[in-house]
């Protein structure tokens, strides 16, 4: 092992493979082109070439593989959530997400932790007890707990909360589980490079052909490439996408800030959220307590930082883990998340032929990341909507069939 | 710290103004399709770019409009609905 560390630091050429292939040219048609390379975008691609036998797969990403909401979100997977097809849905995700380090040959750092999801008000306690009801319903692990369970499982947290909103109770989610977020990509990246897919990064989308209703092709700062089926999978960058098409949707774009603090001795595992506080956080298998609050209170297209973010969230961190008063702030940084009304993505089939959507994602993108890669690529395939993501559809909102789903991360309750 | 005007009490710090969203032209509820009607509570201009939008000044209780671009952050102009 020393001799080859040693073979590598002295070899002029970078020996190691590499993940994914980079194609120098894009080549003139694609039986499919997705826009995206972040997790959705890749989970696409490649169950599109494992279980539906499509290789001709163009993935166009503009910027680096990840670089999107991938790779910053807080990481955080469950199923609690409160409509029947949300639950159905998201639990699908995490049924995936279980033996996807197997499936894709790297190690996700998938890590079950529990999820406890805090009630400091009567108000909300009723909230947590509803979607305990759902869930159990429909299959999923979850349930009401008292706070001598939660102090049990997290012995650190000070239930009185300052003393000014006391933990009065908690949804208890045990699947809750936290991954490495952006092996998720490079694993489903891989996994598609390896059965023929192509991934072509720094390669930014700027037109998409529609002829008569039907997409034909996309034009990009490489050139253009004739194909019949685009898939967009940019989630807060998708209205510009859809300018292109001339779609009309509801989607709001707004900043959702987060934040690691350095990194500590383990003492966290279990995932501690509070929608009454604005606050999630769970310790990552490098010790870092992976943090996020509630999304920036207006639209803006920009991934900036602010102190007010880092202000409020430690103030309530502080209100649960009183001793944490002395840790610093390692890093923050901000990912756009596209907002729905009804905060259910929108997903599956356009009034352009040819053209299908993954976007909505908001704040709940990346736990949904395995089960989008199948539902959609079965979308693309018989062009047809996967049952899972037909309540999803576009013309819900003209139909007025929305799927009001308030157990969506930084939703109050 | 960021500054917004209002146009009732001057230049203050963003974190008293709240965030109304897009102002939009309700047509006639009795003259519209039901299609047309989804239309105006639904679909909303997402893409960044200079929009009208409105802002409420919470210590005053003013509601006034500001034209800013969601691209960039930048706030050109705020007044008073007018209508």
């Amino acid at each position: 092992m020393p001799h080859r560390l040693l073979r590598f630091g002295l070899s002029k050429e970078y020996n190691e493979p590499r993940m994914f292939r980079s194609p120098e040219q894009l080549k003139k048609s694609y039986d499919v082109v997705i826009i995206g390379a972040g997790g959705h975008g890749l989970a696409t691609a490649y169950y599109l070439a494992r279980d539906h036998g499509i290789t001709d797969v163009a993935v166009l990403e503009r910027a680096y593989i990840g670089s999107g909401g991938t790779g910053r979100n807080t990481a955080i997977v469950r199923a609690n959530y409160l409509t029947p097809e949300g639950v159905a849905f998201y639990d699908e995700s995490i049924r995936l997400f279980q033996d996807l380090s197997a499936d894709l040959d790297l190690n996700l750092f998938y890590s079950q932790r529990g999820h406890f999801t805090l009630a400091h008000s009567d108000a909300s306690l009723r909230t947590m007890r509803w979607r305990a009801e759902v869930n159990k319903h429909l299959g999923v692990d979850s349930e009401l707990v008292d706070t001598a369970f939660i102090k049990e499982k997290c012995p650190h947290i000070d239930l009185s909360c300052g003393g000014h909103a006391p933990v009065m109770g908690a949804l208890f989610h045990p699947p809750g589980a936290i991954a490495r977020h952006d092996a998720v990509a490079w694993g489903y990246g891989r996994g598609a490079d390896q059965r023929g897919v192509e991934i072509h990064q720094q390669t930014e989308v700027t037109g998409i052909v529609v002829k008569g209703d039907k997409v034909t092709g996309v034009q990009t700062n490489r050139g253009t490439i004739e194909t019949n089926k685009v898939v967009c999978a940019v989630a807060g960058y998708t209205p510009p996408i859809l300018e292109m098409v001339g779609i009309k949707t509801p989607l709001v774009i707004q900043p959702l800030q987060a934040c690691v603090s350095e990194p500590l001795k383990p003492w966290l595992d279990t995932i501690i959220v509070s929608a009454s506080l604005h606050l999630y956080v769970s310790q990552s298998s490098r010790g870092e307590l992976v943090m996020g609050a509630s999304l920036d209170p207006y639209t803006i297209h920009s991934t900036r930082s602010t102190l007010d973010f880092v202000e409020g969230l430690s103030g309530h961190l502080l209100d649960l883990f009183p001793f944490l008063g002395d840790v610093k702030i390692l890093r923050q940084w901000a990912g756009l998340s596209d907002m729905t009304p009804d905060f259910s993505p929108i997903m599956g089939l356009t009034p352009v032929e040819g053209f299908y959507l993954d976007a909505g994602w908001g704040t709940w993108g990346f736990k949904a990341t395995p089960v989008c890669g199948k539902t959609m690529s079965y979308t693309v395939s018989e062009n047809k909507p996967h049952p899972l993501i037909e309540p999803f559809r576009l013309s819900r909102f003209k139909e007025f069939e929305l799927v009001g789903e308030k157990g969506a991360a930084s939703v109050g309750h | 710290m960021k500054i917004m005007t209002c146009p009732v009490n001057g230049p203050r710090p963003l974190q008293e103004f709240v965030y109304g969203g897009d102002v939009t032209e309700m047509p006639c509820p009795d003259q519209v399709t039901d299609e047309q009607w989804a239309a105006y509570v639904f679909e909303r201009d997402g893409a960044p770019g200079p929009h009208k939008e409105w802002w409420y000044h919470a210590p005053s209780g003013v509601w006034f409009i500001a034209e800013r671009d969601t691209g960039t952050d930048e706030i050109s102009n705020t007044y008073l609905y007018n209508g």
